[in-house]
C-alpha cells in the first residue's frame, strides 16, 4: 500500500462498501425468518412486506416448545450431527494424510473411488441400504445415521484434510524424524497442530452437513423417537397446513447449535498457525 | 547396526523386506478405516442400485423383480421430460457453481486482508451456509412469494416488473429462484475452502516479491493463482457434481414445476423413485446421470493432476 493518501481511503471505501453487501445479502432472509417468527398470525399476511410488525409475539416459540416434538428432534440432531463430525474428521485425516505424504500404487485408483463415492445420485442407494441396515438393527437408529452420513462426508473432508496437509511444508516433519521422531510422532506433534484451522473447518462443514441432511434421515427413521430436526420440519409442514409462524420459529431454533459451533470454530479459522510456524 | 553385521547377510535381508513392506503398507494403514467404511456403506449399495437399473422393481409389488436387460434405458433415449430435465440441469448446475465460485473468491480475497471488524464480518458472512438447505429453500420461496415477501415489490418499485409476480410460478424464469436460493447458500462455503487455502499459503513469499518489486496484481497472479489452483479445481469438481445431484432445495421451493421448467434430473430421479415407487426406472436414470458425471470427473482430475506438475 504505497498509494496516495486519497487512493487509500477511496481503497477502503470501496472495500467496506462491497463487505457490507455481503454482510446485508447473506443477513437479510435471516432476519426476516426471524421477523416471521414474532409476527402475529392475524398480521402475517396485511403487514407481510413491513420490514418489523407493528406487535410481536413470542406464541409461536412457546407453542413449538411445549406442543411439539422439536425438542426431542433438536437432540436427536445434534448427536448426529456432532457424532458425524468427529468420526469423519477422524477418518478423513487419515485418508487425507496418506494421500498428502505418500507416493503409493493405487494411489490413483483410490482417489478416483472416492471421487466414485460422490458423483452417483443418492436416491439409488436408499432401497439397498434399507435393506442392509434393517437387519442390523440399524433403521430407527441414530447410529445408522451416524454411519451413513460419515460414509457420505469422508471424501470430501479426506480432500480437504489432504490439501490443508499439502500446505506444511514436509521440511518441519522430516526434520523431526531426523531427530528420532517415528513417522506417526511427528503427524501427531507437528502436522496436527499445524493443521488445526483445517480440522476446525471439516469438523464445521461436516456439523452442517449432517445437521441438514433430511432425505436417508426421512426414508431409515419413521419413528419419533429418532426423528432429527430436518425431518420434524417436513412432517410438520404438510401436516398442519403450513403454520408458517411457527415452523419460521422452529426454524430459528434448528439454526441456534449450527449458530454456536460455527462461531466456536471461528477463532481456528483465522488463526495464521501456518504463517507463525515457519517464521519461527 | 554392528549387530545386523555379526547377524549375517540372510537376517540383514530378510529385515530389509520387512521394512520395505512396512513402508508400502503404511499409507494404507492411514487410508483403511475410510477406505472399509466406503466400500460397506457406499460402493456395496451402488452396486446393488445398479442392478436394479436392469431389472424391474415395484416397491409395492412382490411380483416384480424380473431381469429386463437394457427396455429401461430405451425408454430414457424417448422420455421428453428426461431431456428437458437433463438440459435444466445443466443451466442450473454451470449457473450455480459459476455464481457461487466468483463471489466465494471475492469473499475469500476481501477477508485475507485484516481490517478492523473482520472477525464478525467473517462470522456473519459465513452464516447462510449453517442454514439447512432446504430451510433456505422455503426461507427464498417465502422472499419470493407476493403476498409476504418484499422482492416482488422491490422488483416492481426498480422497474423489473410490471405487477409484483412470483417468479417461481413462472415458468421462463422459475430455475432462477431455486440458484438465487443455493448460491446464498453456498457462497460461504466456496469462501471459507479458499480462504483457508489463501491463508495456508506462507506469508513470506508475499513479503520477498514485494522487496523483489512485485505489485498486488503480479502477486496475485504469480503467488495466489498457482497456491490456490488445486484447491479450486478439487472444489469446483464436488461442488458441481453435488449441486446436480441435489433435489432438496428444488424439490421443496417448486416441486420440479410449473410445467417441469424446474425440474433437474436428479429431482425426476425423486420423483419417480418415491411417488411412482418405480425404483427400477429410477435407478436407470441414475445410472445415466452417474456415466456424464463420471466423464466430467475423470476431465477435471486430468485438468488437477496437471495443475500440480504445474505448480
Amino acid at each position: 500500500m504505497k498509494g496516495s493518501p486519497l487512493r487509500k481511503t477511496a481503497f477502503w471505501v470501496f472495500h467496506y462498501a462491497v463487505i457490507s453487501l455481503y454482510v446485508i445479502v447473506a443477513l437479510f432472509p435471516l432476519y426476516w425468518l426471524l421477523k416471521v417468527s414474532v409476527t402475529p398470525n392475524n398480521l402475517l399476511y396485511s403487514e407481510g412486506v413491513r420490514m418489523w410488525p407493528s406487535r410481536m409475539t413470542l406464541d409461536h416459540y412457546l407453542s413449538v416448545i411445549r406442543h411439539t416434538e422439536f425438542p426431542l428432534f433438536f437432540r436427536n440432531s445434534v448427536i448426529v450431527a456432532a457424532g458425524t463430525a468427529v468420526f469423519t474428521t477422524l477418518f478423513a485425516a487419515g485418508a487425507g494424510y496418506a494421500f498428502s505424504r505418500f507416493v503409493f500404487r493405487g494411489k490413483f485408483w483410490l482417489i478416483g473411488l472416492m471421487l466414485v463415492t460422490q458423483m452417483f445420485p443418492l436416491v439409488m442407494i436408499i432401497a439397498p441400504i434399507f435393506r442392509m441396515f434393517a437387519p442390523l438393527g440399524l433403521t430407527n437408529s441414530l447410529t445408522g445415521l451416524i454411519i451413513i452420513y460419515t460414509a457420505f462426508n469422508v471424501p470430501f473432508a479426506a480432500f480437504l484434510m489432504q490439501s490443508f496437509f499439502d500446505a506444511i511444508p514436509r521440511e518441519l516433519e522430516e526434520a523431526a524424524m531426523i531427530d528420532g521422531a517415528t513417522r506417526f510422532g511427528a503427524l501427531r506433534q507437528i502436522v496436527l497442530p499445524l493443521t488445526m484451522p483445517g480440522i476446525a473447518a471439516t469438523l464445521g462443514f461436516i456439523f452442517t452437513a449432517a445437521w441438514s441432511e433430511l432425505l436417508f434421515a426421512l426414508m431409515l427413521n419413521s419413528k419419533q423417537d429418532t426423528t432429527t430436526f430436518p425431518v420434524g420440519l417436513l412432517t410438520f409442514v404438510s401436516k398442519f397446513s403450513v403454520d408458517f409462524g411457527q415452523m419460521m420459529a422452529a426454524g430459528v431454533l434448528a439454526l441456534i447449535p449450527v449458530c454456536i459451533f460455527f462461531f466456536l470454530i471461528q477463532r481456528h479459522l483465522v488463526q495464521g498457525l501456518t504463517a507463525g510456524a515457519v517464521k519461527g | 547396526m554392528t549387530v545386523a553385521i555379526e547377524q549375517g547377510p540372510a537376517i540383514r535381508l530378510r529385515r530389509a523386506w520387512s521394512n520395505r513392506a512396512m513402508a508400502a503398507a503404511e499409507p494404507w494403514l492411514y487410508a483403511s478405516p475410510a477406505i472399509i467404511l466406503l466400500s460397506a456403506i457406499l460402493l456395496v449399495p451402488l452396486a446393488i442400485g445398479i442392478s436394479y437399473a436392469f431389472r424391474d422393481i415395484q416397491l409395492l409389488d412382490p411380483a416384480s423383480g424380473g431381469y429386463v436387460g437394457l427396455a429401461h434405458f430405451r425408454e430414457i433415449w424417448n422420455d421428453a421430460n428426461f431431456w428437458n430435465a437433463l438440459s435444466n440441469t445443466l443451466q442450473w448446475t454451470i449457473t450455480s457453481v459459476i455464481l457461487q465460485f466468483i463471489f466465494g473468491l471475492i469473499l475469500a480475497i476481501m477477508l485475507n486482508r485484516p481490517f478492523p471488524g473482520r472477525a464478525l464480518v467473517q462470522a456473519l458472512v459465513f452464516l447462510p451456509w449453517a442454514v439447512p438447505a432446504f430451510l433456505s429453500g422455503l426461507n427464498w420461496a417465502w422472499l419470493f412469494n407476493p403476498v409476504v415477501g418484499p422482492i416482488p415489490h422491490w422488483m416492481v418499485a426498480l422497474g423489473l416488473a410490471a405487477a409484483p409476480e412470483n417468479i417461481l410460478s413462472d415458468p421462463s424464469h422459475a430455475l432462477w429462484g431455486p440458484i438465487i436460493a443455493i448460491v446464498w447458500w453456498g457462497v460461504p462455503f466456496f469462501a471459507i475452502t479458499l480462504l483457508a487455502a489463501l491463508q495456508s499459503i506462507p506469508k513470506d513469499i508475499y513479503e520477498a516479491a514485494e522487496i523483489d518489486g512485485a505489485g498486488p496484481l503480479q502477486r496475485f497472479l504469480s503467488i495466489t493463482v498457482p497456491f490456490l489452483a488445486p484447491t479450486i479445481a478439487i472444489t469446483l469438481l464436488l461442488r458441481a457434481v453435488w449441486i446436480s445431484n441435489s433435489a432438496d432445495l428444488i424439490v421443496v421451493m417448486t416441486r420440479g414445476g410449473p410445467a417441469d421448467s424446474t425440474q433437474i434430473v436428479a429431482s425426476y430421479i425423486f420423483t419417480q423413485a418415491f411417488q411412482r415407487l418405480d425404483f427400477g426406472y429410477a435407478s436407470a436414470i441414475a445410472v445415466v446421470l452417474l456415466v456424464i458425471l463420471l466423464v466430467y470427473s475423470a476431465l477435471l482430475i486430468f485438468v488437477r493432476q496437471k495443475l500440480i506438475k504445474a505448480g
